[in-house]
């Protein structure tokens, strides 16, 4: 991080004492077609000087709802009630005027999507210089507000900032618009931030980039912060307090420790055992929660995650309970009639969890059993190289340029096995799958399937090769026509390859249930069905055909924690019952651990390191993995406090334009380190794969082991 | 960028002349200008319509005609009429009129419109957004000719009200009024009320409806409610972050609504007796004049391609993800 002689306000100035907010009994609600939407009902927390409280929930808990509704940034459709205090002061009620004083200089706000968050038509300085100005006009001139936007951005980690102020919001990357978006928030030296899923849009190396900065904010303005968030990883570290939240209302509140350890409702039980654990070698069972989110509209009496929860009992359905003190401290208290004996139980965190869920182990393949030589390879792919023309000019094209963006990559996958394809986005993931799904001859390279190469087929033999071949996308909402009834959606693939109607009749309903759906619901439209069914739906109607390989482009990364469980649970099941193997590609490494036997992590369109799941995950030899690995937040406070965290500097170099030598060396701290003799090499000489350990390779001239998790 | 234009510019003189030929082509295939003259009574003799053949190059294949005519367009010469009249100290005149007629209604059309556009999208579903609306609508939905009829029937109620001739709704000028110049131009603005309002009023309404829509995608984004995190308030934000953004996708209407109102508003100019492009274009195909066609033509081309190319400066000057490196 830049140190910056930037001058901001020592928090002991402030005169206010106590809470800086402090929220009572909030309730929002929204008009809707089906009635009132209660988004949040009878909220209340406060957040003191300094501290970070972490507000964690689902979409639709109300969990940004109540942050908007104390930047006063709801529509003007929202019934608010209850009370919202910054520094002592109602903020219920005022004007607009009023609240906009406020806004930005006492209180401001990071929001989720940097990519939308700027207006696309001024130049990032001038938006940050506006914040100053708008609140310190006649004070201060414009020229000194540019200035002061300059070192704004430097303090944030913009390299270059005097230049890149000018440039417009385009021209910055994802993680850089984050970065502009919390110079924003902190210009002023505000005394609450409030920051919306600041990570959630962004990939690991970013989001660990953007925590680490949002921690130095806190130092350098000492603020209260709100970080809102669905990822218990990203606050167990950062965060002091956390609530959690469930259908509007406070669920749990305490201490990060005590909520990860002694987890007091069953709802944050299931939260924390949903989550793949990326430092847990052993098979670990993931808790899917059943059910939806209740509907806001019309709330049943009683506990709303009744219908959900393993420990229901009839109690649960005649009032909605309190919030309870937990062993007896108002710390920590927990809104479940049943906390004592959720104490009684001996596990700790996830594994009681498990243990209240009764969450299970996914067997193993029976093809698993023989060693992987000896199983028939499903998927080969060698030195496969995609590039792409950069082209200038409308009318008379010329190519100026390439982009490598899968620059010769080699993996085998093997029957009833699962790789992992990781990295970055822009890293070539989503290339090397359309290339495989493609079945074209590559440019240079091939690829087989199930010992056929693409390159010697023919039209025919192509389509065949399809049956053995299906994917599953990853947005389970765009990928079903909402103008086909679930049944035409699974049967499609069948039509295609010719299947007779008796046939697609018995199969359809067959394989309804064997993704855990119901046939009955087979004459419904996608648009009836939740994220997590929708793409129950896609895994269907993708072993239609009986595969042998299923691609799965990031399946569970749109869907949420409680959900995406079910999922992958699922994905285990049918491998085991059915012996597919799969190509996972994802960006959330801890479900690649879970779910991988082997994973490959590709960099700039090149694999860098590939190998066995826990040999890789445990000793990683390229500074990349290790990078990236150090990056995940992990779930567990007290070893995440203890982290190193590697954090890379900068972004992904363009892939039109990749690095001489190992394309990695401009974000390498390894390389960083070496003398000038040994990083000649890694400048001059392209670092070949080499095996470090039995089933693993790793493309580094200084290949060392570090454990990082 | 200049560059680009330029290249552009080219493109677009092709095209013109593509365009004007075609005109030109097919109006002395069908017009019969002889046809007419012959059918005078008594006839003319047979030496002058030879000699008007010879005059208007009808012995010449239509190419060739074309060649001729244009040879003369290039050094501003555009022919003449069959009335033997130049067309070139007619066209310059004509295009005056216009737009003294179309610049101001236009311009009051296109602020007018994105403002009430604005208002509408702001309070959505709300009384003023109905009202906007249904005044839209029905604007859109009545012709000119009617909406020109309505607004002189009302000028002249005006008028008798008052007693005196304030509002004129005929011609551009008085004819023979002496004065000064700043009388010159109190009597030419009371000629120019009642079109203009002719004029924009049907502007305002169609451009409205584009702003609203253009608008209300805008009201939802991220970045407007950054600009509120800032310190701005919601009117502020909306008119300094918003609107700006949601003009971006109205360049081109603007654009292109300026080259084609100029000449596409024959029936205003016939309505109030303005004698412009728009009703030259009608004169010339009723006095089967092939000459004063394929000027207007090529008049038309012009409008449509310049608009074009004010469109793609428009949308570089207001959008900076667009322009060309």
């Amino acid at each position: 991080m830049t140190t910056s002689e930037l001058q901001f306000d020592t928090p002991s100035d402030r005169v206010v004492e106590g809470p800086v907010l402090q929220v009572e009994d909030l309730h929002v609600s929204f008009p809707s077609e089906a009635g009132r939407v209660q988004a949040v009902r009878g909220l209340s927390y406060s957040v003191s000087p300094g501290e970070v409280l972490g507000i964690v929930g689902e979409s639709g808990s109300g969990k940004s709802v109540s942050s908007l509704a104390v930047m006063g940034l709801l529509p003007s459709s929202a019934r608010i009630t209850g009370s919202i205090r910054f520094q002592g002061r109602e903020l219920i009620g005022q004007s607009d005027t009023e609240l906009s004083k406020i806004r930005g200089r006492r209180i401001s706000m990071v929001f989720q999507d940097p990519l939308s968050a700027l207006t696309p038509v001024y130049t990032v300085g001038d938006q940050i210089a506006e914040a100053i100005l708008i609140h310190k006009r006649g004070s201060v001139s414009k020229a000194a507000a540019a200035k002061r936007a300059v070192e704004l951005l430097d303090l944030v980690g913009i390299p270059n900032a005097a230049e890149r102020a000018k440039a417009f919001p385009h021209e910055f990357s994802g993680g850089m618009r984050q970065r502009a978006v919390i110079a924003m928030a902190i210009a002023n030296d505000p005394d609450l931030i409030i920051a919306d899923e600041p990570t959630t849009a962004l990939d690991v190396t970013v989001q660990a980039q953007v925590l680490q900065l949002l921690e130095t904010a806190q130092e350098v303005t000492g603020a209260g912060i709100v970080i809102i968030t669905h990822d218990l990883g990203v606050v167990a570290g950062f965060a002091d307090r956390l609530m959690v939240m469930y259908a509007g209302r406070a669920v749990e509140t305490g201490l990060v420790d005590d909520i990860y350890q002694q987890p007091r409702m069953p709802y944050t039980l299931g939260l924390l055992g949903s989550i793949p654990r990326l430092d847990v070698s052993e098979k670990q069972a993931l808790v899917p929660i059943k059910g939806q989110p209740p509907s806001l509209t019309d709330l049943p009496p009683g506990c709303p995650f009744a219908p959900r929860c393993p420990m229901v009992v009839d109690a649960c359905h005649t009032a909605e309970p309190p919030l309870f003190d937990v062993d007896g401290s108002a710390e920590h208290r927990a809104a479940c009639i049943r906390t004592n004996e959720i104490a009684a139980t001996d596990a700790e965190g996830a594994e009681a969890a498990v243990e209240i869920f009764g969450a299970e182990v996914a067997d193993d393949p029976e093809v698993a059993k023989i060693p992987r030589e000896q199983r028939e390879t499903v998927l080969e792919l060698d030195h496969l190289v995609k590039e792409y023309a950069v082209n200038k000019g409308v009318v008379f094209k010329r190519r100026v340029g390439t982009v490598h963006a899968v620059a010769g990559i080699s993996f085998d996958i093997r029957e009833g096995e699962t790789l992992g394809l990781v990295g970055e986005s822009g890293c070539g993931k989503t290339t090397t799958l359309m290339e495989i799904l493609n079945l074209q001859k590559p440019m240079s390279g091939e690829i087989s399937v199930l010992g056929t190469k693409s390159s010697e087929v023919d039209g025919k033999r192509r389509f065949a090769i399809r049956r053995d071949m299906s994917v599953v996308f990853q947005d389970p909402m765009a990928s079903l026509d909402p103008r086909l009834t679930i049944h035409d959606c699974i049967a499609e693939p069948m039509q295609v390859h010719g299947y007779s109607k008796s046939e697609i009749n018995r199969r359809v309903p067959e394989l309804m249930r064997l993704v855990g759906l119901r046939p009955e619901q087979l004459s419904r439209y996608p648009g009836e069905f939740s994220g997590g069914q929708r793409q129950r739906i896609g895994i269907a109607r993708a072993l239609a055909l009986e595969p042998k390989l299923v691609v799965l482009d990031e399946p569970v990364s749109a869907l949420d924690v409680s959900i995406q469980a079910g999922v992958i649970n699922l994905l285990e099941e049918l491998k085991a019952k059915l012996g597919l193997a799969y190509l996972f590609v994802a960006h959330d490494l801890s479900v690649v651990r879970h779910i991988a036997d082997r994973v490959a992590v590709m960099y700039l369109g090149k694999i860098i390191e590939i190998g066995e799941v826990d040999s890789v995950f445990e000793q990683p030899r390229h500074p990349y993995t290790q990078a990236l690995l150090s990056a995940i937040p992990i779930p567990d406070p007290v070893k995440e406090r203890q982290r190193e965290r590697i954090i890379l500097t900068g972004d992904l170099p363009s892939p039109a334009n990749p690095p001489s030598g190992c394309r990695f060396r401009t974000r390498c701290f390894l390389h960083a380190s070496l003398p000038p003799e040994k990083q000649r090499t890694c400048i001059e000489v392209e670092p070949p794969r080499e095996v470090q350990a039995p089933d693993h390779e790793a493309a580094c001239h200084f290949a060392q082991v570090r454990e990082v998790l | 960028m200049a560059g680009f234009l330029l290249r552009r510019l080219v493109n677009y003189v092709v095209l013109a002349l593509v365009a004007t030929f075609l005109a030109f082509t097919l109006a002395s295939a069908t017009f019969d200008p002889i046809g007419v003259l012959q059918q005078r009574n008594p006839p003319p003799p047979a030496a002058s319509i030879e000699a008007k053949k010879r005059d208007l190059h009808l012995d010449q294949p239509i190419p060739q005609r074309f060649v001729t005519w244009m040879g003369g367009v290039v050094q501003g010469d555009f022919g003449r009429t069959i009335t033997d009249r130049p067309i070139t100290d007619e066209l310059g005149r004509r295009i005056g009129v216009s737009l003294r007629l179309f610049l101001l209604g236009i311009t009051i059309g296109i602020l007018f419109g994105v403002l009430l556009g604005v208002v509408s999208a702001i309070r959505q579903y709300k009384f003023s957004d109905y009202f906007a609306t249904l005044f839209s609508f029905i604007l859109l939905s009545t012709p000119v000719f009617v909406l020109g009829t309505l607004l002189k029937m009302g000028a002249q109620g005006i008028n008798d009200s008052i007693g005196s001739n304030v509002l004129i709704f005929v011609g551009e000028t008085t004819p023979g009024f002496q004065g000064n110049w700043f009388e010159h131009l109190g009597d030419r603005l009371q000629h120019l009320v009642i079109p203009t309002l002719a004029i924009a009023l049907g502007q305002i309404a169609y451009y409205s409806r584009y702003q609203r829509s253009s608008m209300l995608d805008v009201l939802g984004s991220d970045f407007l409610r950054t600009a509120q995190a800032k310190g701005l308030t919601r009117r502020k934000a909306l008119f300094k972050h918003g609107l700006r953004t949601a003009l971006i996708p109205m360049a081109t209407l603007f654009a292109f609504g300026f080259g084609l109102l100029v000449v596409g508003g024959t029936f205003t100019e016939r309505i109030f007796g303005w004698f412009g492009m728009g009703d030259w274009l009608v004169t010339g195909i009723s006095a089967q004049d092939t000459n004063i066609t394929a000027t207007v033509t090529l008049f038309v081309a012009v409008c449509v391609l310049f608009s074009g190319w004010l469109a793609d400066v428009l949308y570089a000057a207001l959008d900076p993800r667009i322009r060309v490196n």
